[in-house]
């Protein structure tokens, strides 16, 4: 019983171990900012653009009155945007081409970071 | 309305599947329902409390907040997932053999009922906060179309607690026998791939930027978004871009679970099982 208790814990503590050491490492390179604004259900500007190969941030203010959740499948990403509040994603270097963002909660609002 | 159900289902769809399979996993524990019913609960009313300090959130550790929360919330299931199959694996043919008295089988299965109604909690609470936010600026926006946006919400949620019950029907086809040994992969295997999906939100937040090539590019075969995508992503952790890293941990949480697994059998066989 206790070996066994000792391995549980020899293990967990490696697990939690394993999981942590690269945070340590965590760097943050200075990404280039890219900024848009959401209200009545419009991105402005609706096309971003940014060097391939690079990669960038995106600042997204939500001027609206309410939530909306930044999303874009191409590009891997999803944060929600409170009402009146902003957020940044951090965006990966890409490819060129042209990469859709939307609104989850109003697909309807849409626009593209165009990497080139 | 359908734009409102389509929202509201896609968010409660994972925690409906992740639901699914714990009831299927407990199928023959006294009182899971209490447990699981408090999870959700327990969920639901964390989602609330997330939404209502959404923008807090989102600042903290330099706007990353969001994504660090939830790769906290991953993180804790994964251990919780893979502590429950450990558990099995030391109790489970104790439990099925009947080999305790009822009310003993009841205080150990309480445990890892826990660490099971921890899972289904974070499940409800990670999904749930967006339901809420959405729900919320549905219902505080103008009258006429909001009614019908809050039906197709909660249409929405009434499909996710079908997914629920389809995963778990479907679960509970399989013979008892066989039942456990699937259980244990689909756990061993959902947790892999929500360590996969935390590793990826660290990345988003910039904490974990090593081995972050991407290995292959499947979107053309099956994409993360369509539904068998989707699916998949939840239960096997399927994504169509994964990065080295993630790679990694999804086999190291395998691993680790397969060697823990075997460490607390090869314990049970031995002379101080008795002391246990």
């Amino acid at each position: 019983m206790l070996a066994l208790t000792m391995i549980r814990k020899l293990a967990f503590a490696a697990l939690c171990l394993a999981a942590l050491a690269p945070l340590s490492a965590a760097q943050a390179q200075q990404a280039a900012e890219l900024q848009v604004t959401y209200s009545d259900g419009q991105f402005q500007p609706n096309e971003l653009r940014a060097p391939a190969g690079k990669s960038v941030a995106v600042r997204i203010k939500n001027l609206s009155g309410k939530a909306m959740e930044f999303e874009s499948h191409a590009l891997k990403v999803e944060k929600v945007i409170p009402a009146k509040g902003e957020g940044v994603v951090n965006v990966r270097a890409q490819k060129a081409g042209r990469y859709e963002f939307f609104d989850e909660f109003n697909e309807k609002a849409r626009g593209a970071l165009i990497v080139e | 309305m359908l734009a409102a159900l389509i929202i509201v289902f896609r968010e409660v769809f994972e925690a409906g599947l992740i639901i699914g399979i714990v009831l299927a996993v407990t199928g023959s524990v006294p009182h899971r329902n209490r447990w699981i019913g408090g999870g959700v609960l327990a969920g639901v009313a964390a989602a609330c409390l997330v939404a209502a300090f959404a923008g807090v959130l989102s600042q903290l550790f330099e706007g990353m907040g969001q994504e660090l929360f939830n790769a906290a919330i991953l993180g804790i299931a994964v251990i919780m997932l893979t502590w429950h199959n450990v558990w099995m694996a030391r109790h489970g043919k104790e439990m099925a053999g009947e080999l305790l008295a009822m009310g003993q089988a009841v205080a150990k299965g309480s445990k890892s009922l826990l660490a099971l109604a921890v899972v289904v909690g974070l499940a409800v609470l990670r999904e749930g906060s967006e339901v809420v936010l959405f729900l919320y600026g549905v219902a505080a926006s103008d009258g006429g179309s909001a009614l019908s946006l809050l039906t197709g919400g909660v249409l929405g949620l009434v499909l996710g607690g079908a997914v629920c019950l389809m995963t778990y029907f479907g679960l509970m086809r399989i013979p008892p026998r066989a039942l456990f040994a699937t259980t244990t992969v689909l756990i061993t295997l959902l947790a892999a791939g929500m360590a996969a999906q935390a590793v990826a939100l660290l990345a988003r937040a910039n904490w974990l930027t090593s081995l972050d090539r991407v290995v292959w590019d499947s979107a053309w075969l099956l994409s993360e978004d369509s539904v068998p995508g989707r699916t998949l992503h939840t239960l096997v952790g399927y994504t169509d871009q994964p990065t080295v890293m993630q790679l990694v941990i999804y086999a190291a949480v395998v691993l680790a679970t397969i060697v823990l697994m075997r460490l607390i059998r090869a314990e049970r066989k031995a002379p101080a099982m008795a002391a246990g």
